[in-house]
This record gives C-alpha cells, sequence and structure tokens, in this order.
C-alpha cells in the first residue's frame, strides 16, 4: 500500500481509469499542454494524446454542456474546473441538464459525467476564489456530491464516480493536495453515502467533512486529553448522506458537533443537525452546536483567512458546550 | 398585567406546592380574595390577590411545585386589554426571585397588542408547569424513566436548563436515601416494621431540628418559678369574662419572656455569617402541636403587647394553625421561641433552638410541690422552665440572668399587666 500525496492519488485513479476504460475522457482549461493548474493531469496529454485530454476554451457553459453532450451519447468524460468557484458559470448546464436528465427522459438517457477539482478555502485565493459551494449541488437531487478528506478516499471515491451512471460532483480540496496518506492498491472502491468512523468515542459525536475532519481529529485528540472522548464521523459524500451512522451515534453519545468550512446560514451543517434533531430528539442531551466559517467574503490576508475559518479550538469548544463545560455561545461566528 | 408569584412564607421556604386554585381563569377577583391554596414546607395558606381585576392566566396548575418568587398566575387589572401577552414577562420557575411576602407584582411592562373586539373573551393560555421547566430531550425522558419530577430537579445548564446528568445526580440521591433505612434497621426485624415517607413538614422538622442540632452548640439552664401570684392574677383576670377573652399561663409567660427579653438582648439575637444579630423586635414564635408535626407561628412586638392583646392573637393563631390556615405573616421567623408541655403534665424538657434564633424556653406545667419556706416546709405552686440556648452568642451567667428576670416576672405579676415597661 504505497503513500500518496492527495494530489498524486487523484492523478494515479485517473490513469488507472483511463487505461482501463478508452471511453474515458477528460476536459478542463489548461490540463493538457500546461499539464492543470493544480498538477492533476501533470504528463496525461503525452500519455492519451489530445482526443482524449481536451484543453478547452476559457468557457465553463460550453465545455461542460459538451460533456454532457458526450455522456449521453456513451462516453465518460471527466471534467476539470479549474476551481469549483468557476463553475457557477456553468450552474444552468449542471442544474438544469446534467441533474435531469435521466428524470425528464425517463430513465433512457444517462449522464455519467464527473466534474472534478478544488473546493473550498486556505490556500489565499481570495474572496472570489475560495468559496465552498457544496450545498449548492447539495441541494440538486440527480447529483451526488463527494468530499473526499483523505488520499485513500480521494481515490476509491473518484473509482466510484467514475465507473457511475450519474452525474458527479467531485469536490477536492486545494488544501489537501499536498497532504499525504495510504491508498490502498488495485481496485479500491468506496461506495457513495457510507461514513465513516475515524475515532470511537462516547462523549460527544463530531460531524464533518473534507479538510474538516482533520480539523475535527485534531480536536478530538485534545479533547481526549482533558477526558473527553469524541467520536468522529466522516461523511465522504453529503448526497447521499449517511443518516443512518450518524443517528447511531448521536444516539449514544448524546451530543453533536457539526463542522463545515462553508458559511453558516444554510449550510450543510444545518441540515445535519435539522436531521440529528429529527431522528435522536428524546436522546439530545444538548442543542446540536455548529462550527462554520464566518460570514463573511474570504479575506486575501493570511491572518484574516484564518480567522475566517473553523479551526481545532473552534471545534473543542463547541463540544465543551454541549457538555455543559463552556458557557452558552451567542452563535453567529466562525466558531458558532 | 399583575404576576402572582409564589411567596416566601417562612424563612426555609424555597418552593411552594399549588394545592388548588380557587379562582379559575376569567372568575374576576378582588384585593385581598383568596385565590389559590398554597401548600408550603408546613402549612397550607390561602393566597390572597393584590391587585383587582380577572385572573387571566394560571402558569402553574394545581398540584404542581413552584419556586418561591416565580410566576403562578396573571391576573389582568381593571381597564387593561385581553390578550395582552402575560407570561412573555414571567422570569422562569426555577430563576431565584427575592424574598417577598405575598405578593402579586406589577410585570415589567409589556407592549401591549390591538385586540379590538376581543375584550369580552378571555384567551386562557393553559400551560403545564412541566412545559415552562427548561429541559434537555434527554433529560425529560430520564427524568420520567426515574420517576422524578422536572421541577424538582436543580438545572446546571443555561438558564438553568437540566441536564442529562443533573437527572443522574437526583436519581443517585435518591438512591441512597431509599435504601438508608435498610441500613439503619434493626437488626432484627419484624412482621409489623413499615416505613412511611417522610411528609413534607416532617421533611422540614427533620432538616431544620438536625441543622440545629448539628451546627449550634447548646446551653441549657433550668430554674423553679413560683406560680401561685401569677395564677391568682390569672383567676382575676379571667373572672367573668366569657371563654374568648380568658387568658393563659401561656400568655402570661409569652408576655414575661418578652418583658425579659427587653432587658436580656443576647437572648432576641441570632448568630449570622460570623456576627451576632440583635434584633430589634421581640417576635415570639409559638411552638404548636399538630397532629401531622409541630409549628411555631409568630406572635409580633409582644413586649409592646398587653396580656390581653397576646392571649387573642394567640388564640386566633393557634386556631388558624389548627386549621391549616396560617397566612404568610404567621410563619415569618420570630425571634425567640417559647414552647410549653404544660398541658401534657410534662415536669421539665429541654428544647432544641429554632434557627436562627439564639434562644428557647421550655416551659413544664405548674404544680403544687413541697418547698422550704423561711426554714419551713410549704406548698406551692412551681412550673420550671429551662431555656436553651445558642452557647456561641450568650454564656451560662446571661441565660440565668434573663430566666432571673423572667420568675421576678411572673412572681411578682402586676409589671405582666401594668401599663408601664416592667423596669
Amino acid at each position: 500500500m504505497p503513500e500518496l500525496s492527495y494530489r498524486d492519488a487523484i492523478r494515479a485513479t485517473l490513469i488507472d481509469e483511463m487505461d482501463r476504460d478508452p471511453a474515458i475522457v477528460l476536459l478542463g482549461e489548461d490540463i493538457g499542454v500546461y499539464q492543470g493548474t493544480f498538477r492533476i493531469t501533470a504528463d496525461l496529454l503525452g500519455r492519451y494524446g489530445p482526443t482524449r485530454v481536451i484543453d478547452t476554451p476559457i468557457s465553463e457553459l460550453g465545455f461542460v454542456g459538451a460533456a454532457i453532450g458526450m455522456a449521453m451519447l456513451g462516453l465518460r468524460p471527466v471534467v476539470e474546473m479549474m476551481t469549483w468557484n468557476f463553475s457557477l458559470l456553468a450552474f444552468d448546464q449542471i442544474v438544469n441538464n446534467a441533474a435531469k436528465l435521466r428524470y425528464f427522459s425517463g430513465g433512457q438517457v444517462e449522464v455519467p459525467l464527473v466534474i472534478r477539482g478544488p473546493n473550498g478555502a486556505g490556500v489565499q485565493l481570495s474572496a472570489q476564489h475560495s468559496q465552498s459551494l457544496e450545498v449548492l449541488y447539495a441541494h440538486v437531487p440527480g447529483l451526488h456530491v463527494v468530499t473526499p478528506a483523505t488520499p485513500a478516499e480521494a481515490s476509491g471515491l473518484l473509482r466510484t464516480a467514475i465507473r457511475g451512471r450519474d452525474p458527479v460532483i467531485f469536490l477536492e480540496h486545494a488544501a489537501l493536495y499536498a497532504s499525504r496518506g495510504e491508498v490502498p492498491d488495485g481496485d479500491f472502491v468506496l461506495p457513495f453515502g457510507r461514513a465513516e468512523v475515524v475515532r470511537a468515542g462516547d462523549a460527544v459525536t463530531v460531524v464533518a467533512y473534507s479538510r474538516m475532519v482533520g480539523v475535527a481529529l485534531e480536536a478530538a485528540e485534545r479533547l481526549a486529553a482533558e477526558g473527553i472522548e469524541a467520536e468522529v464521523i466522516n461523511l465522504r459524500t453529503l448526497r447521499p448522506l449517511d443518516v443512518e451512522t450518524v443517528l447511531a451515534s448521536v444516539r449514544r453519545t448524546h451530543r453533536a458537533v457539526v463542522v463545515q468550512e462553508q458559511w453558516r446560514l444554510f449550510g450543510a451543517a444545518a441540515e445535519i443537525a435539522a436531521t440529528i434533531a429529527e431522528g435522536a430528539f428524546d436522546l439530545l442531551d444538548a442543542p446540536v452546536e455548529r462550527v462554520t466559517g464566518a460570514d463573511v467574503p474570504m479575506p486575501y490576508a493570511r491572518n484574516l483567512e484564518l480567522l475566517a475559518l473553523p479551526d481545532a479550538d473552534d471545534v473543542v469548544r463547541a463540544a465543551r458546550r454541549t457538555l455543559y463545560r463552556e458557557p452558552a455561545s451567542a452563535g453567529g461566528h466562525a466558531d458558532g | 398585567m399583575a404576576e402572582v408569584i409564589m411567596p416566601k412564607m417562612g424563612d426555609a421556604m424555597t418552593e411552594g406546592r399549588v394545592l388548588r386554585w380557587i379562582k379559575q381563569p376569567g372568575d374576576r377577583v378582588a384585593r385581598g380574595e383568596p385565590i389559590a391554596e398554597i401548600e408550603t414546607d408546613k402549612v397550607n395558606v390561602d393566597l390572597e390577590a393584590e391587585d383587582e381585576g380577572i385572573l387571566a392566566e394560571i402558569v402553574v396548575p394545581a398540584g404542581e411545585v413552584a419556586q418561591v418568587g416565580a410566576t403562578i398566575a396573571v391576573i389582568r387589572r381593571k381597564g387593561e386589554p385581553a390578550g395582552t401577552p402575560a407570561v412573555a414577562a414571567a422570569p422562569p420557575a426555577r430563576t431565584p426571585a427575592p424574598a417577598t411576602s405575598v405578593a402579586a407584582r406589577p410585570a415589567p411592562e409589556a407592549p401591549a397588542p390591538p385586540a379590538p373586539g376581543s375584550e369580552s373573551t378571555v384567551p386562557v393560555a393553559e400551560r403545564s408547569a412541566a412545559s415552562t421547566v427548561r429541559a434537555s430531550p434527554l433529560a425529560r425522558r430520564l427524568a420520567e424513566q426515574h420517576g422524578i419530577p422536572l421541577a424538582s430537579i436543580a438545572g446546571t445548564g443555561p438558564d438553568g436548563r437540566i441536564t442529562k446528568e443533573d437527572v443522574e445526580a437526583a436519581a443517585a440521591a435518591r438512591a441512597p436515601s431509599a435504601k438508608a433505612p435498610a441500613a439503619a434497621a434493626p437488626a432484627v426485624p419484624t412482621a409489623g416494621d413499615r416505613d412511611e415517607p417522610l411528609s413534607r413538614m416532617r421533611q422540614t422538622i427533620a432538616r431544620r431540628m438536625a441543622e440545629a442540632k448539628q451546627q449550634i452548640p447548646h446551653i441549657y439552664i433550668t430554674m423553679s418559678v413560683t406560680m401561685d401570684a401569677a395564677l391568682a392574677l390569672r383567676r382575676q383576670l379571667n373572672e367573668g369574662t366569657d371563654d374568648t377573652r380568658k387568658v393563659s399561663v401561656n400568655d402570661l409567660v409569652v408576655r414575661a419572656a418578652a418583658l425579659a427579653l427587653r432587658r436580656f438582648p443576647a437572648l432576641n439575637a441570632a448568630f449570622v455569617d460570623g456576627a451576632v444579630r440583635y434584633y430589634g423586635d421581640v417576635n415570639i414564635s409559638v411552638a404548636v402541636a399538630l397532629p401531622e408535626g409541630l409549628i411555631a407561628p409568630t406572635l409580633y412586638h409582644c413586649d409592646r403587647k398587653s396580656v390581653w392583646e397576646i392571649a387573642a392573637e394567640s388564640r386566633a393563631l393557634a386556631e388558624r394553625a389548627r386549621a391549616g390556615k396560617l397566612r404568610a405573616e404567621d410563619l415569618q421567623p420570630g425571634t425567640f421561641t417559647v414552647s410549653n408541655l404544660g398541658m401534657f403534665d410534662v415536669d421539665v424538657f429541654a428544647a432544641i433552638v429554632n434557627p436562627p434564633q439564639a434562644a428557647i424556653l421550655a416551659v413544664g406545667a405548674a404544680k403544687p410541690q413541697a418547698v422550704v419556706r423561711d426554714g419551713a416546709l410549704a406548698v406551692a405552686t412551681v412550673m420550671q422552665v429551662t431555656c436553651s440556648a445558642d452557647h456561641r452568642v450568650t454564656d451560662g451567667a446571661e441565660v440565668a440572668r434573663f430566666l432571673a428576670e423572667l420568675r421576678r416576672l411572673l412572681e411578682q405579676p402586676v409589671w405582666l399587666v401594668a401599663s408601664r415597661p416592667a423596669g
């Protein structure tokens, strides 16, 4: 089992799948000659040639629409968004065509399309290029939304995404590309809708996804030092959402903290908190805590960017609040 | 709108139970009219309205317990529009409130919403008290499983929210008490044994007496008082008067004690937070035996009242106590207590100081006895009195001087009825 970076795990998986299935084609800005803005597609143009690794014009609406058409006709396109912020230009194609064609056609047409690229903040790309847009897509029926937290997950979930029959929003995290971890050899596949309990505990359940899983684990270590054993759940995919794993945990711990990088209002944490309230109300001993990003456009300045992002401190405090060891929060800001 | 709050009746009272509502929502209430019956630590008291209007809402239903100071009902005053939000301003039941006598306080000003045409209808928002107790869902569930009323649990969460931990602590606190009788049970249990749970009054007596015996270093001084002159005076006072105006031996003792306390303030005092508080008034608690236990309602300003006034008030107090109709002011703590077991033919006994007071007088029966007078045997009517005192506040010699003064007043009882203070 080799240790790979998150970046290399994605690249290696693309290569595996392209070797396996000639129907897989890559589209995106600067993925060929330039070898990819984040080097995910380094050397792939040389390997597979310009018919399978297609440099596109700067026109998200156009190339996503083209990819949807390819998918409808039997290819398996994997589109790179230079960052997910640019997907807003293709929002209509994704939401109104990719997500709905199976439904509109009564199941006669499938759109086996993967759109992948970096989502989220933490690498000083400022307000327009640091957004966490997962809930825009998780809101829409007809899409899968995938949020890998580790190199192994990036690999296993990408395989499932490429082999599926429906459009997948594959949200890599820009701040995780250099992170390293063991990736199982061979045909490693992780199913959608199956969360992982990455750390067992009985005092409080911490639910996270993507980069926040690492933050939650760091917080759990610090909580353990004061005798609070937190259970950390990595959702892996937001749609489908593994409600049962979350509820089973909260029913044991009676407390929950949900961590997300994105803005607080109408965020994923709100959805998960509501799901917990619906499924475990009588077993809760405290309100579900949300730890979220600040309700501001992401600042460029490093110190301000760090302030606007949730960190392990925030999670520790939220966990302590659910245990009544910390005064209740006023709510609203980065740490909730 | 005026809130009706759970009154503080007696120093030890922290919560009370609404036994029944005499008035129902929609009923007119007049100032001073009883609207509910309240069960306190020891007795049942009629709660009187302090405002005139319409009983708009019952916040704490009959049978439920509320903290002292908590809103238990709302009265809509004359002229106030119906539908004025009432309980919006009510403090949560568990909020500690300042001690107040029976009172209906005006609520903080609430915005009066327009209620055109709704004047004739009284909106009744029946709310169960349980819904006003803040508790986590899990805590509610656990409390139900343990059979512990939520209102009896002190919440430690934000705004007094009851948490899982609080319920578990309450459950744990119950468990040992349930086991305790077993541990203390006689070595040879018999078939006739039975454990009866403590009544509210017994609980209070048990707690206060245990506290007094554990915390107050008692000193006991006994003195014999020749009562012939006092009894002769009593006969004269009662001659030809009907039963309702008669003066008892105890009334004379109370009057004598009050006058003696004026001269010995250390006996009319309390040990509080490392200081001795000398009371300005002489308010004497008179122990009254009831079938369900002991209670000591208070006679105010005994040093400034005639024996007839003391007699009349004492009789009324005892009647109210036996009828379970004591008023809030009857239960405010006095400054000294007189406990009389003379009617049971008791010669002498020592009482436990009634906290926070510093002293209590235990009075035995006045009986003919052989005494030595001028070197010869004689028969006199002798009554033994024992004063128990808090030795932190005063000493044996002071107690003895107090008793000597008490004896002087009872043996020369003209001072008990003289119009100017004894001196």
